[in-house]
Parts: C-alpha cells; structure tokens; sequence
C-alpha cells in the first residue's frame, strides 16, 4: 500500500489536493494530516500550500511539523506546491523571512520595473492563469507531458535557486523564472498540477509511481 | 506567455444550473457537476458558479455543488452569489472552491475584503463589480442587479478594494448584461488601467468577436461569459481558436 501524506498546516484549503491526488492514486491511500508521525509513517509526501509564506512558516513551527518536513524532504517521493515550494529554499523577500532552507536561494517578488509584455502591455501580479513551462531536461515527473505544456499558475512570489543544476523547468512572466526544482527524491513546483487539468493530473500520477534514485 | 483566460459562468438555483436548459449535447443539463466537466473537455480555464438562490434555506446547497464539481473537475472554480462574511468564504473554500467572489458585501462593508485576503490570501479573494455608466468616462458602482446606485466611482473602488487585497477584479457592465453587443470595452480598458491585478470582463457577450475584443481592445486578462456557451451557440474550444486567430495567447 502506498501511504501518500498531504501535509496540512492550517493554511488553506487542501481539499482541491486531496481530491485530485485521490483522482490518480488508484490502490494509494492519501491521508491529509498535521500529525508529524503520520508524516514520518508515509511512503511519499506531498508539501502543498497557499497564501503567505511568512504565515505558512509560522504555522509548520506551531504544529511542530517543522522537522518531519525535514526528514521527508532527506528520505522520500516530496513533491512541494506553490508556496510549499518557496519555503524549500533559504529565504524570503516575503516577510524577510527564513524558509527550510534544503534549496540554496531566495524567493524574489516579481520586479515591477520588469512587468511588462513584448506589446509594452502591463502584465498583472499576481501572475495568474495558464503558463507555459518549458521542461530543463528529463525527469520522470515530466512523463507524458509534453514540453511548454500550459499548468494553472497564482503566484506573486518565485523561486531564483543559487544552483542551476536543480532547475527543472522555466517560465517566463516579465523574465524567466524557474517554476520547477528537482533533486533527488524531492520535486517542487511553482504551479498547481491539481489545478491544471490533464497536465496536471500526469504529474500528480507521475509523482506517485516515482521511485527516485538516491 | 501568460495565456488571457476564457471562463462560463454558471447560474445556479437550489443546485441546478438554471440557464442550461437548451445545451442540447448535455443528457443532464441542470446538473453542475454535467455542465463543468463539459466545459472543462472543451478547454474552460476556469468555471464560475453564481449562486442565485433566492432563499436563504437553500444557501448550503451551493456548498455540495462545490463538493461535488470539485471532486471530478480539476480546473480552478469560482464561487460567488450571497458571500456576506469571512465565514462564508472559508466555507466555500472547503468544499473545494479556488476562489470566492465578494460583491455587495464588499461595498457594504468593505473591511469584509481586507479580513478576508488576510485570513485566506488575496489570490482566493475576487471583488464583484457592477457598473453602470453615469456620463461620458465616468461609471458608477451599483448593487441589487444595477437598482441600486452606490455612488462610487467605478475606477477608485477597483482601485480601493486592489489596495484592500482582492486578488482579482470581475468587472460587469450592467449596460451591457444581457443585450449581446459586446463589452463595454471603455469601462473594461479604464479599470484594467487603473490596476494592477486581474481583470476578468462581463456583460455583453454575443459573440466570439466580442470576446477577442474584451482582450485586445478592453485590455482585460479574462473574459466571462454565459449564453453563448450554455445554449449552445457556441463551444469554448471555438471561442480560443478565434481568439488566437486574432492573435490572442490562449491554452488550446
């Protein structure tokens, strides 16, 4: 049996995961649960979250998830979303903030000097709706899914990784940015694959047959 | 690029769809549950519910048509109609809405809007506005279906309820609802303008021109739109090959 916990900090509605996870897993059990033992007992992970990051960091130290976080993200199939992305890495422009610090880097606001589209048109943040995401090279997340295939994007704040090698995909909005980091047995995205219809539902299958090799 | 964004809006009453009636290829037609995963096989960016339920017994049905769509439906859905407080949206939140539209509340009170973005984040936070034009260049916001004049300027109250944390604005013309000759594309440009979040047009549309133009002319990053698409006139697959036609970024 595979035992895929959704780890819940308090912060949003999780339901949307769950449900589209639930859609793919076939024989899986998903468990949404703040309990870090139920974290520690899963066979893979996933690290959602949504509105501040400030708040989403605060509420991991509350429950006392912080280090079962930790331990999933060393040991097995992690798969962080949105903001469960940024906080993988050193620091946030958000709130000055410290995250997890298991990426070297920083999670930037998009500069508004450089919102701008090719027509000179303003481009809007939050950065909201269907993006491109160009795929840096092979993984097995990327099963199926065709390159610059379109994912559901709501993000005002984006991942600048201090080392390239963990880029796993870029999208442009004003400059490029890197929507998704893989290493190991952790891959997180800037995007919403349970948003994303098709696309997203095959990376969310993808996540769950991965066997990553350490 | 970013793609600009198509989204039917569904009416729904005591958890049917009530304008669905005539979209011949549906078995049910006044299912939500039918109607969304319709939409979402012809490539709908998002799915809009509107609540029209007139009694307040019926209010939680809406929260199983969430439920429900949420379930089976994996795009992001919007649910407005009858929100009054940060209890209703955390609600609908639940039940599996991405984002949940604030109209009358929001003028009434418009502290509902900041306590809200905080409680929830702006992104799941969409401001209602309804507006009418009051002289040449000048709109005002009105509520109870454009009966009544709330006496703001259309323009500053996108601006304010921006600054409040609404993470997107759902702009209607209520000159234009219902007639099918287009947006109002100098209400839709002047707002669009004048803030730096989203802007989705509503009111107006009778056909898929109208739509390209609500982009190109109205500057807005989304388009609304409900008859065409529920009676059949036309499909969402055939409204994003005439827009990128006219050189629109769309997801096709």
């Amino acid at each position: 049996m595979n035992k895929i916990a959704v780890i819940d900090y308090g912060m949003g509605n999780l339901r949307s995961v769950e449900k589209a996870i639930e859609h793919v897993s076939g024989r899986s059990e998903v468990i949404v649960t703040c309990d870090p033992g139920v974290v520690r007992g899963a066979d893979r992970v996933v690290f959602p979250g949504q509105g501040a990051m400030p708040d989403c960091i605060r509420e991991l130290e509350a429950r006392g998830l912080h280090a079962a976080v930790l331990e999933a993200a060393a040991s097995k199939p992690f798969l962080g979303i949105c903001i469960g992305q940024q906080m993988l890495f050193d620091h946030s422009e958000e709130g000055n903030v410290p995250g997890l610090g298991v990426f070297r880097g920083e999670v930037r606001r998009f500069p508004e000097a450089l919102m701008f589209a090719a027509d000179g048109a303003r481009l809007k943040v939050p950065h909201m709706g269907w993006n491109e995401v160009r795929q840096q090279g092979a993984h097995v997340l990327w099963d199926g899914i065709p390159d610059d295939a379109r994912f559901y994007f709501v993000h005002s704040y984006y991942v600048d990784p201090a080392e390239r090698a963990i880029v796993a995909a870029t999208t442009d909005y004003g400059l490029p940015f890197t929507s998704a980091v893989a290493r190991a047995n952790i891959f997180a995205v800037q995007f919403h694959p349970e948003k994303s219809a098709e696309a997203g539902l095959q990376l969310l299958s993808n996540f769950i047959r991965w066997q990553p090799s350490r | 690029m970013l793609a600009k964004r198509i989204i039917p809006c569904l009416d729904v009453n005591a958890g049917r769809v009530v304008k669905g009636v005539n979209f011949v290829e549906l078995r049910d037609a006044g299912d939500p549950v039918e109607v969304a995963k319709r939409y979402d096989e012809q490539g709908a960016d998002e799915i809009t519910f509107l609540d029209i339920t007139a009694s307040s017994d019926d209010r939680d049905i809406i929260l199983h048509v969430v439920e429900q769509v949420a379930e089976q439906v994996f795009i992001p859905l919007t649910v407005g109609g009858g929100v009054r407080t940060v209890d209703d949206v955390r609600r609908l939140l639940n039940a599996g809405a991405d984002k949940v539209s604030i109209n009358t509340a929001a003028v009434n009170n418009p502290r509902v809007v900041a306590d809200a973005s905080g409680k929830v984040g702006s992104q799941c936070i969409v401001v209602a506005i309804d507006a009418k034009q009051t002289s040449p260049g000048k709109w005002q916001v009105f509520t109870h279906g454009g009966r009544n004049n709330t006496g703001l300027d259309a323009i500053e109250w996108a601006q304010t309820v921006a600054s409040l944390g609404a993470g997107e604005i759902l702009l209607t013309s209520m000159d234009r609802d219902g007639t099918k000759i287009g947006f109002d594309l100098g209400l839709t440009r002047a707002v669009s303008d004048a803030v730096r979040i989203p802007v989705i047009a509503s009111g107006g549309v009778g056909t898929l021109e109208h739509l390209a133009e609500g982009v190109s002319e109205g500057r807005a990053d989304a388009v609304l739109a409900a008859s065409i698409f529920h009676f059949g006139q036309h499909t969402v697959r055939e409204a994003k090959e005439l827009m990128r036609a006219r050189g629109i970024e769309v997801r096709l």
